[in-house]
């Protein structure tokens, strides 16, 4: 047995060129030994590049990185022995049965039928299928299908678990359900993860979050450390005349503001509340032109924070041939 | 090196064994793939037959001087389809799953054209049940022969496939490939008409066209005791032995590339 103080994930300058795009650009980080680890980041920014990277699908351009003690530039078999991969897009045959994707997974794995058996029985009560495990997948609801890729990752016993956007296109309570599977599971396994996802709100779950744009790390920290950074509370502010708005902010309640991604101002500020009367008559001044049309008062979540560091909201970029190509099996899928 | 071996062979037999029962389950495919031959078979031949029948001083029948054609059509379409799925399936499909399993690429490259030569041939042989309809009778050594036959055919279509499909990234070029790759390697095969006397330029490009000896020695063994052997030595174009040579070679360009290629990582 390694020791348990043995980092799960041990990543150094990983770097990743197509032509002259840098996806990911000499990333370093560590995963702990069964640590939930998110990666977060807008479309594009190199979160899948980095996931196919560590599951040695991709060959890095330079630097490495050592998963569960296995190089992966050295040693991939090792590495794909050793983990579990969720993928953004749907990997189940269709046409089989629950359980018979589960033993194909068994067989490309090489666990023996008894193994199989008991392993499947587990993974299947854990993400409550056992019933379903004979029906043809094609039949299955969209979380029941993940589900199934959740008991899948799981069955050859993996020490870190892949998540690549693993709720992504389904809905909130899907979604939440997902979650308490996951949670569960490191409880219970004790399974190392490490996820990608462009959900605020899910990043929240994570034990650690690295906040990545334009292939590199720009803040790695827990999430309450992370908000953090954002200081106090966010008022988000509607006025008939931000630019105005912004000028009597600084200048004569001495605040610094800035404009928000959707035509708003946003102000970080240290007790809030006690600031928004302060600030609606500050701002009206002894002119009325200057009219406040809503305030809003909330704690920092992950957003602002992602704001803060990369001056933009975190949205979808445009959609490339593959985007077309997911497009067009969701309205297939929607058809049947 | 014999557990990696071993392991390697229990990935090709996995992924053989997904592809059969995939699609011994889909009834739906199976009649729908076996729609064109029967199409062309009894509609196009059914149609073109009484025509012909002066042509061969009333000795063939067209519908049976087509049938082998139609062998090869329903064997090269099914090899080619099903290894060009490949590119959906491993973006959408179990295929990832695999991609990222611990057994070698090579291992998941057999096993396509494997699974995909072994459906090809399943529907060569669901094709070939018509042939009492037609009048063409094959004893059991010439079913033997016409099964080994597709099956070499199939490999080597599902090779081409697979080497067709290896890099690609999505399914847009798809088209060209049915419209540049399939259609004309099925026109120039001989399967519709003799080759015999055909003008030079179609003489040339039927001679590398590996469907070509894929569909003589089908038609030299389906039609063997059914057409008289004078006019058997009319359209044979090689001995049999020389079209499976040719073919194996074939296979052989085909089958080494596609397996490199598959199993480059980016």
């Amino acid at each position: 047995m390694e020791g348990r103080q043995m980092n799960a994930i041990e990543v150094r300058g990983l770097t990743r060129r197509f032509g002259d795009l840098t996806a990911v650009d000499g990333i370093d980080f560590e995963v702990r030994q069964d640590e939930i680890f998110g990666f977060l980041g807008p479309n594009g920014a190199g979160k899948t590049t980095t996931i196919s990277m560590l599951c040695t699908l991709l060959k890095p351009s330079a630097g490495q990185a050592v998963i569960a003690g296995h190089n992966i530039n050295t040693q991939p078999s090792a590495v794909r022995r050793s983990i579990g991969l969720i993928f953004q897009d749907p990997s189940l045959d269709e046409q089989l049965t629950g359980r018979e994707n589960l033993r194909f997974h068994a067989m490309l794995y090489d666990l023996t039928r008894a193994e199989f058996e008991q392993r499947a029985r587990e993974v299947l009560e854990m993400v409550e299928l056992t019933e379903k495990a004979d029906d043809i997948v094609r039949t299955y609801s969209g979380g029941m299908r993940r589900r199934l890729e959740i008991a899948r990752g799981l069955l050859h016993h993996p020490r870190v678990l892949f998540l690549d956007e693993p709720t992504l296109g389904l809905d909130p309570q899907t979604r939440r359900h997902i979650w308490d599977y996951l949670r569960q599971l490191r409880e219970e396994q004790g399974v190392t993860m490490f996820m990608t996802t462009h959900y605020m709100d899910e990043a929240e779950n994570c034990d650690r979050i690295a906040i990545i744009d334009h292939g590199k790390i720009v803040s790695l920290d827990t999430p309450d450390e992370l908000k953090a950074l954002v200081g106090g509370d966010v008022l988000t502010v509607r006025t008939s005349d931000n630019a105005l708005a912004l000028e009597r902010l600084q200048s004569d309640l001495d605040v610094n503001a800035r404009h928000g991604p959707d035509g708003q101002l946003i102000i970080e500020i240290a007790d809030g509340d006690q600031f928004i009367p302060r600030m609606v008559s500050g701002l009206a001044g002894e002119s009325q032109k200057l009219r406040v049309q809503s305030v809003s008062l909330r704690r920092p979540t992950l957003e602002d924070v992602f704001i803060k560091l990369t001056g933009r909201a975190i949205r979808e970029e445009e959609a490339d041939s593959k985007d077309h190509m997911r497009i067009r099996r969701r309205i297939a899928g929607r058809r049947r | 090196m014999r557990d990696r071996v071993v392991h390697d062979l229990k990935a090709i037999y996995t992924i053989w064994l997904r592809d059969v029962l995939r699609f011994s389950r889909d009834r739906s495919r199976i009649l729908a793939s076996l729609g064109q031959p029967l199409l062309f078979l009894f509609v196009f031949g059914g149609g073109l037959s009484p025509a012909m029948a002066p042509l061969g001083g009333g000795h063939i029948d067209f519908i049976q001087f087509m049938f082998p054609g139609i062998l090869a059509m329903a064997v090269l379409f099914t090899s080619i389809f099903s290894a060009v799925s490949i590119v959906w399936d491993r973006e959408f499909g179990f295929l990832k799953e695999v991609m990222v399993a611990p057994v070698s690429r090579v291992a998941v490259a057999l096993g396509k054209v494997a699974g995909g030569s072994t459906v090809a041939l399943f529907q060569g042989v669901l094709v070939m049940v018509f042939a009492p309809l037609l009048g063409i009778k094959l004893a059991l050594d010439q079913l033997v022969m016409l099964i080994g036959l597709m099956l070499l055919l199939a490999v080597v279509m599902t090779s081409l496939g697979i080497l067709i499909a290896a890099r690609q990234k999505t399914m847009e070029g798809f088209h060209t490939i049915m419209n540049f790759v399939m259609l004309p390697m099925f026109f120039l095969s001989g399967a519709f008409f003799p080759l015999t006397g055909v003008p030079l330029w179609m003489d040339l490009l039927s001679k590398v066209n590996p469907v070509t000896y894929g569909v003589d020695p089908l038609r030299q063994v389906a039609l063997q005791g059914s057409l008289p052997e004078q006019f058997m030595a009319l359209i044979r174009l090689n001995p049999l032995a020389t079209d499976i040579v040719v073919m194996l070679g074939f296979g052989l360009v085909f089958l080494t590339p596609a397996v490199v290629l598959f199993s480059r990582r980016d």
